[in-house]
This record gives structure tokens, sequence and C-alpha cells, in this order.
């Protein structure tokens, strides 16, 4: 697989389509239009762009209410920022009142890289998949950036799309890609066990699906686009087929994918459950390919939890 | 054209009625706001019965002016506003903070006709009215927005992100009212932070600075007028008001931000805003 689009990347480009078919479609950033690549937007339609300076409360009270208004706006700056200092404008005005607001923040997970553990948001996911109204996505790469997006403007309602830093490889054609609102993706199919996994691990669980088929072991492998509302009818189905699930996700243990997997699983089909991501730990500075071995987000550190799964399995 | 006929007489006895609600609904309620509710009472009445281009029977109305009542704990002068200008039955009125009822202890815009946007966490409010004014330009529609906070809500920073960002955009189609009574919960502004001096600190931010008597309609509706010929920034209309205006036992007091009037208190506040209504 080859390391060629950034989703944030994606995301820039993507907008500025949506910007030429829709004139309801407003972006809106808070002074990291260079970062988040809204500046593709903000280049082609000035007028639909509000840069509104390093203030992300009012970044989001604002976009609330431009969609109370009729508009269709994009808000992005860094996730730790979008979800963390405006944690609760976006819960009491953009997601209590269902406003139409679509906060596509970048800069997710550890591969941030040098800015360290301040700027590595590794619990986006957690807090906006408790707020009500919420939807939450993790595109997996370039294509599916753009069709995630694109799927975001029509929808009505709150919308997270998490967006990273780095490049990441390339797992779908773009010709080829169909994907449902809400309905995760069987990568690859296998009997002993399930990875489900979401944004820049998905290429990583197909690197270790296809090292542990070497090893004899058939994994499955999902992607979860949609972390909330969870495919739960796809992760049971999983669960029953394979007997045990590993997750994997660029984002704490807690409260993220593997939670979500572990919530659905625990009610429904009671099967063991390793988690793959950030040990309840805030990351550090270094190259987004350091940290990702440091903090056992690699194929090698799925590989392990497989064979803690099925250990546990057997038992 | 879609305001109602403005007279200061009907003006009166219709924020007389909408103090009377306001201490019937908190009552009856045994919580909500009556204080900060009753100092803003001259001001929605002014905006809901005499200024904005408005048509209750069509609360989606794509050009209608909107308010945005950012201090959403005043939920009760919103509610009683709406009801009276025939947004909803009054007898929704009754229902307020009550289970399964339309009127949430602060304002709900999916489930309220007429309410604009949810508010009840400080400072929000005044940001969304500001994303609603931007929306209106880029329609270039000529429809006005007007937001009410609170001298306490001066506090919140997002109100200065957002009356940065509003300067900066030049919205002047939006026009903000700052009820000034004074106090907040925990006491007089000057004794838990000082917000002064507001007029300062909103024109160095690039606003036109308006100040009026609260309660003195003619202030209210010449202001107003003021604002709309300003071309190029926002105007902040600061309305000197009295907390619990309208019930000797209320004004000025703190206490009565958050407390709502026993049975006594009632009727003691209804029997002098009889005495109020038969002079106007």
């Amino acid at each position: 697989m080859s390391a060629s689009t950034a989703t944030r990347n994606a995301y820039g480009k993507t907008l500025v389509q949506l910007g030429k078919e829709n004139p309801d479609i407003v972006v809106l950033d808070a002074d990291l239009s260079q970062s988040t690549k809204t500046v593709m937007f903000a280049r082609e339609f000035p007028d639909r762009f509000f840069n509104m300076g390093i203030a992300e409360q009012n970044l989001m009270g604002t976009a609330a209410g431009l969609a109370a208004s009729g508009k269709i706006p994009f808000a992005s700056t860094f996730a730790i920022f979008a979800t963390g200092r405006a944690y609760e404008p976006i819960r009491n005005a953009i997601a209590y009142p269902r406003l139409n607001v679509k906060i596509a923040a970048t800069h997710a997970g550890l591969t941030v890289g040098e800015d360290g553990a301040s700027h590595q948001c590794l619990e986006d996911i957690a807090i906006m998949r408790v707020i009500p109204n919420m939807t939450v996505i993790c595109p997996a790469d370039g294509v599916e950036t753009e069709a995630v997006v694109r799927a975001a403007t029509h929808y009505k309602g709150p919308v997270y799309i998490r967006l990273g830093r780095a490049k990441v490889p390339d797992i779908y054609n773009k010709d080829e890609y169909k994907s449902q609102w809400g309905r995760g993706i069987t990568l690859r199919d296998g009997g002993d066990v399930t990875i489900v996994a979401t944004g820049i691990m998905v290429a990583m669980a197909l690197e270790a699906a296809g090292d542990l088929k070497r090893n004899g072991i058939s994994a499955r492998v999902i992607d979860i686009h949609t972390i909330k509302p969870i495919d739960r009818e796809l992760i049971i189905k999983a669960a029953l087929e394979t007997g045990t699930i590993v997750t994997a996700e660029e984002h704490s243990i807690i409260g993220g994918l593997g939670s979500a997997v572990a919530e659905v699983l625990c009610e429904e089909a009671p099967v063991p459950v390793i988690r793959v991501g950030a040990k309840d730990t805030f990351g550090e500075s270094g190259t987004a390919e350091e940290l990702l071995i440091k903090y056992g987000l690699t194929p090698g550190c799925i590989m392990q939890a497989v064979e803690r799964a099925l250990k546990a399995k057997g038992r | 054209m879609y305001s109602l006929e403005y007279d200061i007489e009907k003006l009166r006895s219709m924020a007389v009625r909408i103090r009377r609600y306001i201490i019937e609904m908190t009552h009856r309620a045994r919580s909500g706001h009556p204080g900060g509710s009753m100092s803003s009472v001259e001001i929605l009445t002014a905006l809901y019965f005499a200024i904005m281009r408005i048509d209750p029977a069509r609360p989606d109305w794509e050009h209608r002016d909107r308010f945005v009542l950012s201090k959403g704990h005043a939920s009760p002068v919103l509610y009683a506003t709406l009801a009276l200008r025939g947004y909803f039955p009054e007898e929704e009125l009754s229902g307020f903070r009550r289970i399964d009822s339309m009127l949430q202890g602060h304002p709900d815009m999916k489930g309220t006709p007429g309410v604009e946007m949810s508010s009840g966490s400080l400072g929000l409010g005044f940001s969304a009215a500001c994303g609603m004014a931007a929306a209106a330009k880029l329609d270039k529609k000529d429809c006005r927005v007007y937001a009410l906070i609170g001298d306490g809500e001066a506090q919140e920073g997002i109100i200065w992100e957002a009356s940065m960002a509003a300067a900066h955009y030049r919205l002047d189609n939006l026009t903000a009212f700052l009820d000034h009574n004074g106090l907040q919960i925990d006491g007089r502004n000057e004794e838990v932070i000082s917000v002064e001096p507001l007029t300062a600190k909103w024109r160095a931010f690039g606003w036109e600075v308006l100040q009026v008597d609260g309660h003195s309609f003619e202030q209210i509706t010449t202001a107003v007028e003021r604002a709309k010929g300003i071309k190029g920034r926002p105007t902040i209309i600061i309305a000197r008001t009295v907390k619990g205006k309208g019930v000797s036992y209320m004004e000025d007091k703190a206490e009565w931000h958050g407390k709502a009037p026993g049975d006594e208190d009632r009727d003691i506040a209804l029997k002098e805003l009889e005495v109020v209504c038969s002079e106007c």
C-alpha cells in the first residue's frame, strides 16, 4: 500500500468540490486553515469562509447560528481544541438543538507528532460519542474521507469527523468505494478472529491480517468509519462467527471504538474483546512513526492482541 | 409591517401582563428566575410588539427578524412574550418547567415555536446570534438579529470572542441589548467580577454603544431606530435596568435571581402589578 494522502488533505479538496455544488455550504476555521486545509475552500469561496480567529467557543457558537439560518457549516480546527476547548458549545449550541453543523477536526491522535501531548488528542471520539444527537465518523483514507464528508452534507444533523495530519496508505479505490451511512465495511473475511479498526489503524489491521494468514490464522477485518451510531449488526455477526474481537484505534482505549464495540457485545454477544489503542496515557513529542511504535499502535501490536484474543477465546 | 401598531400605553399594559405571567409561572413551577426576567420585560415587549418584523403564524418565515435570549435563564419573560404575541396558547405557560411541557427551564428551539436558539449556557446564544447575522448578510436578506445578554453574562469569554468577530465581519444587522441590572447570583457585579467600563469595552471592540433606561419604551425604540441606521458595525444598547422591576420586594435584590415566589410573595406581587396596570 502506498502512503499517499492525509485525510485532512482529502477533506480540503472535497470541501472545494462541495462548495461548487452547494451554495449553502460555509466553512469556519480558528486560525488553522493552512493546517486543516480549509484554506483551499477559503481561496475559492472567500465570502463563504469565516476565519473566527483563535476562538474555538465562538467558532462553534457561530456555526450553530449559521446552521439555524439554513447554512451547512463545516467548522474546523485541531481535534483537541474542537472537542476540548469547545466541548460545551458543541453540546449545548449544536447537539442539543440538533443543528446541522459538521465539525471536521484535524490533527487527531498521536500522529500529530512533534507538537507533543498538548496537541495529540486521544479522547475526542469518547467525548463526542457521549453527546446525544452526535454522529461520530473517523475515515481510514482519502477516498473514504471524501465519501463521508459528502455523505455528511446530505445528512441533517450534527456530525463529528475525525481527521489526521499524517499521510496514510490508500486502502480504497475511488471508483469502487461504496459505503453506507452507519455501516461498517468488511475488508477481509476470516473465521478465527475479527479485527475491528478505525482511521489509520484500518491499514495496519489489514497488514496484520496478512501476516497472521502466514501463521495460519484467519482474521476478518472490519473498517468502522462510523463509530456512532455503530454498526451493531455487523459487529454482533463477527463476534458470533469468529468468537473474539480485537479493536484498533489511534485513540485512548477508554471511551473510543474499543469501548463502543465492547458496549455492543457485552449486551448482545459476549466474547473476549482486546483493545489496541493508547493505554490511558498522554503522548509526547516525536515523529509519527516513532510514537506509533512507542505507544503500541502497529500491525505487530495488533498481532499480539490477536494472540491474546485467541487465548481468551480458547479458555 | 409585521410589527404591531406602536402605542406606548398598549406596550405598558402588555408589560404588566408579562410581569404577572412571570410571577405566576415561577410561583407555579416553584423554580425559575424571576429577577432577570422582570428586568428585561420592556426590552422584549418593545422588540416583539413594536420593533421586530415577525409573523407569529409563520415562526419559520425566512425573512423574519430574529431574537435570541442569550441570558436563557430569563425564559419566563420570553415565554410570556411569545404567548401574548400569539406564537402559542397562553395556557401553555402553566406547564413551565414541568415534565412533558414544551416550556423547558431554559429555551429549547426545537420544542417551542418562536424560540430562535436554545440557550441557557451563558454566552452561546450571543455567539449564535452573530452566526445568524452573518447568514443574513451572506444571503443579502434585510432581516435583523437581536440578542439579549446579561451583565453577569459579560464575564463569559465567548462574549468577547463573539464581540470581536461581529465587529470584524461588520455585522451591522446585529443589535445586542445588555440587561444591565448590576446583579448576578452571588451579588453585585462589582463584588463578583467587575464588568465596567462596559461602554469603553464594547467601543474598544469596534461596536457602536448606546445607552438607555431599559424600562423606557421611548428610549428603547429610539435606540433601535438609531442602531438600524448605523452602518459597518454592530450596535449594543446598554440598558440600565432594575432586577425584579415592578415588584417592591424583588427590586434590586440578588436573592431573587433564581428564587421562585411563594404563595404570599405571589399575592403581594400580583397586587402591586394590578395597581400599576390600572394606572396605565
